[in-house]
């Protein structure tokens, strides 16, 4: 057992020491009835050849993205992540550190958070960033329910182009706190639906640009609409690279923007860990959810940072706290922030321009096989295409061919009567061969 | 000025009552970070939530010690939140509420009383 | 002979101790730097990554395209490397040495599992990738929940919560549509005065009022307070066990008895888990939901604050109202069911866009098959044995807040003995920074004065908790003998002295902003 460092003679001195005659006497407050005698039906411990063997066994039953061509997205993308992050957040003081509740010893940490919070903010062209959350969807849910703090009302207006997972997720979350969610009809251009329906009942609307269907989208005349009526715009961004190349959320007349964050320093990991991006107008910091840093001075009057503005979270608030979220999504943010300096300005708008024009190249690939519609006008690295049969299908067609073409929308929203629509990203992931044998072999199947 | 259990205090000119908190409580809450303060207009009942004041440890409600409309709240604590602590019945107040009965103000502790209560804590 | 005299001298010189107030003529400290923010390096032109060019034949995105700079600085990657290598200096680890923050259970990560979830079948896998090419992936979700249900035994496992605090929100959201199904919407939550304040929170997001529950003189559960509490409108009850005081709630059994007598479910905040993994399960209590922390009891690492995990145990009560996805065998291998409809029509909802934290799991996965059932089993009893001896050796000197009976995995001091030497709890622990450890978690649980909460986990050595103990001792003695300012001004030897948290309320600065070009004037104390 190689992570328990006491000896049998060890224990036996300590329990000496404490005055109990076995480990057992340790458990009496434990009831009789509930003790466990018998063995578990688990296997023993294991040394860490058998457990790799079992782990690498089970990895290879997988397909990596990277073993062919791959056009998933879907509010996840394949991005390179620079060696230099990897090793970075490997470092013990960064993966064994807790929250930092000691600012004297965690400066690294509120540094790292603090830099971390102003690059958010630069992104989405807001004025202030929290710590980061657990992902974009359940950030989306969180910006919902501090629009019902801010406005003082109930009802949030959730764009057909929203991500149908953040919508579901939205849906459980901010209902269970009493929220009114109204959902809008799914649609390749739902935004300018939103208009219509703001009334003077609406807290926030809550629209996703690009939208899940890749579509981008100025929702400037969304945020006039929504202020004229004393409601507060949330802008969701899934693809995080896209903030290099579009118009940023506070540019366009947001409140509060979120994302998800994974794209910039974080692998797929099949979903999870991600990384919730949370930013909003100054004077809306006091009903944000989340950790927040914030810069102070030291008893010598240099310059520290600590967490700040803890008297609206669980642990001060208890009951009454904006939100019982407790944890960020540390490592996360600090791969994010590694990766975004490592790029600067300069290359993450490379890199953003990188994705787009891939994805231009996959939509004319695309869009010259017959039968086929690409759906998607004006997008980022994104697209949606119509196919003349079912996409799921199609997808199971093209896995046989070495192409994993993407996410077919129903396997997001199986009751939107789009079966026949494939949602295909390109990043610079994306080989030009990979397009070409996308293409053909689409072009070969269609024909079949 | 009146007093209350929960160490607020009350001054009143004709039917506006201006609340705010005590030295006494300005000095067990310790550095007051931030006034949350009630939105002007807003119809207020004795004993209910009337304001929050944040210290660096703690949140705490402050209570309406009487019944009434809201008229004006003190913007100054916005940017100067520290003057709870140096001036807690002075330049540190709340808000201003016009208040429905004021015969209600009389039934609350005047300072000896309120000083008295102090000692029994 | 060969006189050679010419060479660097290789013994320090005999000198005076320095006095205080030495400084260093630039502000380094030895190995130590000061790190200036990156948006301080002029670096707006700058980047550490070679790209392509970009093959753009031009866009379509014509007014949609940004046209303000976005105010990023970049670094080049020696500069970047060097930044975050001297700002991991300024942190604490579990790396370095013992981490004995109560509740939070720092550790030791292993390394191996870090490898396990670097592998491309795992971190390069899309959560949308066609089921058939995900099968390993589903077949370890589908094994860490095996390890899940047999070691809680209960029978079913919600894996997609990101947190201990999500994980409590998916059990409150279960026991609310379990109510609802019965056409019995009820009311309130009754939560122990000691929970963690995750508990009353989560409990008044979902809409339930708070009844706030007694505890007894010796640190459990009131009994007869909780069953003057308990009544029909009662939803459920939110204990933790072992609870915040480091205790087992012994009458547990006849918590979650009287709590389903009155058709309530029994919510059991698994924060400690770590302590009983392995000799208790929390099924054998009558529990009906329970958040295991990945991150705590499985070694998962904090990160600084996250990512953690919170994988929710239920009874067969509550097993039909578990939030989608969930792994399920069909005819052609594994699958998930992801939609809230026929099978599922019962499910809650979606706690999160994707299926949970899969790096997590893999991670979780490579440490429960490292220890095996028997391992799991030592390493409850070795933090146990752990906590209860740092008890034993400071109770002489420190005043133990429930001094009767063993503790469980934390032992749990009050105050009472600083009495009189002028020094805090929070004087004491950053006292204890100068000794080269992390204090203790301080001031919680609320319920007793002056809390220090110290758990040191299974994984220090006895010589790591003597070094620690005699720290402790030292300091006591100290405070005792009068050393006030030893405290008062602690830490000394930390990278900063003591923050000013009033400061950093009253005027937030939360992100930093050029002013005019320059560095905006540093905030100054009050």
């Amino acid at each position: 057992m190689r992570y328990l460092p006491l000896t049998p003679d060890d224990r036996a001195q300590m329990l000496d020491v404490i005055g109990a005659a076995t480990i057992d006497d340790l458990f009496a407050d434990v009831p009789a009835a509930a003790r466990k005698s018998e063995p578990f039906d688990l296997p023993h411990h294991a040394g860490e050849l058998e457990v790799e063997r079992e782990l690498a066994n089970l990895a290879a039953m997988n397909r990596a993205a990277g073993a062919g061509p791959f056009f998933c997205g879907a509010g996840a993308y394949r991005h390179h992540v620079p060696a230099t992050v990897d090793h970075i957040i490997q470092r013990s003081e960064f993966l064994t550190s807790y929250t930092p509740y000691q600012p004297e010893i965690a400066q690294g940490t509120l540094q790292v958070l603090f830099e971390f919070q102003t690059q958010v903010a630069a992104l989405t062209g807001l004025d202030v960033a929290n710590a980061s959350m657990y992902d974009g969807s359940t950030a989306c849910a969180e910006a919902v329910m501090m629009a019902r703090r801010v406005t003082r009302r109930k009802k949030a207006i959730l764009s057909g182009g929203l991500h149908p997972h953040y919508a579901a997720t939205t849906q459980t979350i901010a209902h269970a706190e009493g929220m009114d969610i109204v959902r809008q009809t799914v649609a390749f251009d739902a935004e300018a639906a939103v208009i219509a329906a703001i009334d003077s009942e609406t807290a926030c609307v809550v629209v996703q640009t690009p939208n899940v269907f890749g579509v981008a989208t100025d929702v400037t005349a969304i945020a006039e609409a929504a202020h004229e009526a004393g409601a507060l715009l949330i802008v969701v961004t899934t693809e995080a690279v896209s903030y290099g190349l579009l118009k940023s959320p506070g540019e366009m007349g947001a409140d509060i923007a979120v994302a998800e964050g994974q794209s910039i320093g974080n692998a797929l990991n099949f979903g999870g860990p991600y990384i919730g991006l949370f930013t909003c107008r100054e004077k809306l910091v006091r009903q944000m959810p989340g950790r927040l840093c914030g810069e102070t001075v030291d008893a010598e009057g240099r310059r520290g940072f600590v967490l700040t503005l803890s008297t609206r979270e669980q642990h001060i608030r208890r009951d009454k706290a904006t939100s019982n979220i407790c944890t960020n999504s540390g490592l996360c943010a600090l791969a994010f922030t590694i990766h975004l300096t490592l790029l600067g300005e300069v290359g993450l708008r490379q890199l953003a321009a990188i994705n787009h024009a891939k994805a231009r190249r996959l939509a004319k690939a695309l869009g010259a096989v017959p039968g086929v519609e690409v759906l998607t006008k004006r997008f980022f690295n994104e697209i949606a295409i119509r196919l003349p049969g079912d996409a799921t299908d199609m997808v199971e067609a093209l896995l046989e061919d070495g192409v994993v073409a993407g996410v077919p929308f129903s396997r997001l929203d199986p009751d939107a009567g789009l079966d026949d629509v494939l949602l295909c990203a390109a990043t610079e992931m994306t080989l030009d061969e990979d397009i070409d044998a996308f293409a053909q072999a689409l072009s070969r199947r269609i024909g079949q | 000025m009146r007093f209350t259990k929960d160490h607020e205090w009350v001054s009143l000119d004709g039917d506006v009552a201006t609340i705010g908190i005590t030295a006494y409580a300005a000095e067990q809450l310790g550095d007051v970070v931030f006034v949350e303060t009630p939105e002007v207009g807003k119809t207020v009942t004795a004993g209910e939530g009337l304001a929050v004041v944040e210290s660096v440890k703690a949140a705490s409600d402050v209570y309406a010690p009487l019944s009434g409309e809201v008229l004006e709240a003190n913007a100054a604590l916005a940017d100067a939140p520290e003057t709870v602590n140096q001036a807690p019945e002075a330049g540190g107040w709340f808000a201003k509420v016009r208040i429905s009965d004021p015969s209600a103000f009389e039934a609350l502790m005047d300072r000896a009383a309120y000083d008295a209560f102090l000692e029994t804590l | 002979m060969t006189m050679q005299t010419v060479g660097r001298p290789t013994r320090p010189e005999d000198v005076q101790p320095l006095a205080t107030g030495f400084a260093s003529l630039t502000g380094g400290r030895g190995l130590l730097q000061d790190e200036a923010l990156i948006f301080e390096r002029d670096g707006w032109n700058k980047t550490g990554v070679d790209l392509p060019e970009a093959d753009l034949d031009g866009s379509d995105l014509g007014d949609l395209a940004r046209a303000a700079p976005i105010g990023l600085p970049g670094l080049s990657e020696p500069e970047a490397m060097r930044h975050y290598v001297r700002l991991s200096q300024k942190n604490h680890a579990i790396d370095l040495a013992l981490y004995p923050l109560g509740s939070c259970t720092m550790k030791h990560n292993p390394r191996l599992n870090e490898k396990m979830a670097r592998l491309a079948g795992f971190a390069d896998l899309h959560p949308m990738a066609p089921v058939s090419t995900v099968q390993g992936a589903l077949a370890l979700m589908d094994r860490l929940s095996h390890w899940l249900k047999t070691l809680t035994g209960m029978p079913a496992v919600a894996l997609s919560p990101k947190a201990g605090a999500h994980g409590e929100l998916c059990g409150l959201l279960a026991i609310r549509a379990a109510h609802e199904a019965k056409g019995d919407p009820r009311r309130r939550v009754l939560v122990p005065t000691s929970a963690h304040g995750t508990n009353p929170a989560t409990a008044a997001f979902v809409g339930y009022s708070v009844t706030e529950i007694a505890q007894t003189d010796d640190g459990r559960v009131d009994l007869a307070d909780l069953e003057a509490k308990l009544g029909p409108d009662v939803a459920a009850i939110m204990v933790t066990n072992p609870n915040t005081c480091g205790l087992f709630e012994r009458d547990i059994i006849e918590i979650a008895r009287l709590t389903h007598a009155v058709g309530a479910y029994f919510y059991c905040d698994g924060a400690n888990f770590n302590a009983i993994v392995g000799r208790v399960r929390p099924g054998d209590l009558g529990v009906d939901a329970m958040h295991i922390n990945l991150h705590k009891t499985f070694s998962t690492p904090h990160g600084g604050g996250g990512p953690g995990a919170g994988p929710v145990v239920l009874s067969e009560a509550l097993a039909p109202f578990a939030p989608a996805p969930w792994v399920v065998h069909g005819p052609e291998g594994l699958t998930l069911v992801e939609e809230t409809v026929g099978e599922a029509a019962q499910a809650f909802g979606r706690m999160s866009a994707f299926h949970g934290q899969m790096g997590m799991f893999v991670r979780a996965y490579a440490y429960m098959r490292s220890h095996g059932a028997d391992g799991l089993r030592q390493v409850a009893e070795d933090a146990v044995l752990n906590a209860n001896y740092i008890k034993a050796r400071l109770s002489g000197a420190m005043t133990p807040a429930f001094p009767d009976g063993p503790c469980m995995h934390e032992a749990l001091f009050d105050d009472t003995w600083l009495e009189g030497t002028g020094v805090t709890t929070l004087d004491f622990a950053k006292a204890l920074i100068d000794e080269g450890f992390h204090p203790m978690t301080m001031y919680f649980p609320l319920v007793v004065h002056g809390a220090m909460l110290i758990e040191p986990t299974e994984t220090e050595s006895k010589q790591e908790m003597d070094r620690f103990c005699e720290a402790l001792l030292a300091l006591a003695q100290a405070a005792k003998a009068g050393d006030v300012d030893r405290f008062k001004g602690a830490p000394y030897l930390a990278p900063l002295r003591r923050l000013d948290e009033t400061l950093a309320a009253r005027k937030p600065r939360l992100t930093w902003k050029p002013s005019s070009g320059v560095a905006p004037a540093p905030l100054a104390a009050e």
